[in-house]
């Protein structure tokens, strides 16, 4: 059997920067902030009061309230980001279609339904086990954003869900389109989601040291490669990318945004938070993409980092784009678009895979915003501060993940 | 509270917190067949009104109510 090809043919997201994918991309090319104080609970006496939030989310402006309730915030995020996506590609599944037994699904996420996880042990710890909502456990569980399109969208092919952490969506996207390479799906719903911003996660993470503490400056606190970087923004919101077979969306004449070229993965078997001194994980996973993708390393155009305004990532990754690419990466723009949307977990991965097939479409390389003062451990060219145009044929995107899961895809033109 | 007040405060819930429709909800209306709340849904609703009218409907009464008539009438019993 010839090699099945992978190609997009919808996109959607709800998240920090926009509603809509027109309205991410504008604010991303503009260099738009989205980061603030938390809104979501009161962050008096948090080391992290900030955030990058979907500001005054009311899902049932888009889903009806019965089902809406029933769905834990990140669902409801993967929800609306699916029905736009589904809707880009023109694809809807009647209940009883039998072509739908070939569309299906793989979200992504870190943790799910943590923001109903911490409500619900509220009502345990204050009220007691018979009081805990029957639709609780339905909302925690991280399956149920990517079990519930099938439900609502009548998608019955091949439905899972990667939770590998920052990696989760990335994965999301490599897993689906592998789905449809092995001949078990045509059509796959790739993304992920997060919504994580709750007082549980946010003390967790500062004090395991990860967040930035910039509260006096939130606009400028993801400043991913820079000098004083010191920790990452948490983000929430969620991508959709609809994957289809090649020849099936050119049977139908579907527009076609990009085409997913090439997945490669590692584990760096190192530390639970810490990459691999040197990034030889992340070089692998890398390495493998442009493989999977049978390109030279000299044709990517352009690479959207994991870059998340941590120490140790950005240099680290900044190693390792360098081990893969030689003095060839001193020639690649190489931006972090987490200094704009906060770092999405989950989520990232999609809402970067959704900028990356963006850039190839209007030839526009995103910026890093806040970068103010360079690193010598960071002397790539990060796009600084101004989105450019170029010509962007290939671009790679990466995703790392706490636990040390590398996941790089390539994406290439339509 | 008067059954017509019980009734009134018992659609609102049945709108408000489980999203149901006003204008299906009358007394004769069946939970499961005609206002489509599932099995958890009807679980859903005894705890709201247990929360709501500050009542205890335990599971041999609860079983019974299958209509927004009898739902009313558990409620209007336990609180005379």
């Amino acid at each position: 059997m010839s090699q099945r090809r992978v190609v997009v043919t919808g996109l959607g997201t709800v998240n920090p920067l926009g509603r809509t994918v027109d309205e991410l991309w504008k604010n991303v090319v503009d260099g738009v902030n989205g980061v603030g104080v938390i809104t979501q609970f009161d962050p008096t006496g948090f080391g992290a009061r900030i955030a990058a939030e979907v500001k005054d989310w009311d899902a049932e402006a888009y889903i009806p309230r019965k089902d809406a309730r029933r769905l834990d915030r990140n669902a409801q995020f993967f929800w609306v980001a699916t029905q736009q996506a589904l809707a880009d590609a023109g694809i809807a599944y009647a209940e009883d279609d039998p072509a739908a037994e070939r569309a299906g699904v793989v979200a992504g996420s870190g943790i799910g339904g943590i923001i109903t996880m911490q409500e619900t042990v509220d009502v345990l710890r204050q009220r007691g086990p018979d009081r805990v909502s029957p639709v609780a456990i339905t909302k925690i569980i991280s399956n149920m954003a990517g079990g519930v399109i099938s439900i609502d969208f009548h998608l019955y092919g091949p439905n899972t869900t990667a939770v590998t952490a920052c990696a989760a969506s990335a994965n999301a996207i490599g897993d689906a389109a592998e789905i449809i390479r092995r001949n078990d799906a045509d059509v796959m719903v790739a993304g992920g989601t997060e919504a994580g911003i709750c007082e549980l996660a946010v003390a967790s993470f500062t004090q395991a040291k990860a967040l930035s503490t910039r509260n006096d400056d939130p606009a400028s606190a993801s400043r991913p490669f820079d000098l004083d970087r010191d920790g990452f923004v948490m983000g929430e919101g969620a991508a959709a990318l609809i994957l289809e077979e090649r020849d099936h969306a050119l049977a139908r004449g579907a527009t076609i945004h990009a085409e997913v070229l090439g997945y490669g993965m590692s584990a760096d078997g190192y530390h639970i938070t810490l990459p691999r001194p040197g990034g030889g994980g992340a070089a692998r996973a890398m390495q493998h993409a442009l493989e999977d993708a049978s390109l030279d390393r000299s044709e990517i155009d352009y690479i959207n980092a994991h870059g998340t305004s941590t120490q140790a990532n950005d240099s680290t990754e900044t190693f390792a784009i360098k081990t893969v690419f030689g003095d060839g990466a001193y020639s690649l723009p190489v931006s972090s678009t987490k200094s704009m949307t906060g770092h999405l977990l989950g989520g990232a991965g999609a809402l970067e895979g959704v900028i990356s097939i963006l850039a190839i479409r209007d030839g526009i390389v995103p910026p890093t915003m806040n970068y103010a003062t360079p690193d010598p451990d960071c002397d790539l060219d990060y796009v600084p501060n101004e989105a450019r145009e170029a010509q962007v044929r290939y671009v790679m995107s990466n995703s790392f993940g706490f636990g040390g899961h590398n996941v790089s895809l390539v994406f290439g033109p339509g | 509270m008067d059954r017509a007040e019980i009734e009134s405060k018992l659609v609102d819930l049945l709108v408000d917190e489980l999203g149901l429709e006003r204008d299906k909800i009358t007394p004769e209306a069946r939970f499961e067949e005609d206002l489509e709340v599932d099995s958890l849904g009807v679980v859903e609703l005894l705890m709201a009104l247990e929360d709501n009218f500050d009542v205890k409907i335990p599971d041999d009464e609860a079983e019974k109510i299958t209509t927004v008539g009898e739902a009313v009438s558990v409620v209007e019993a336990k609180l005379s």
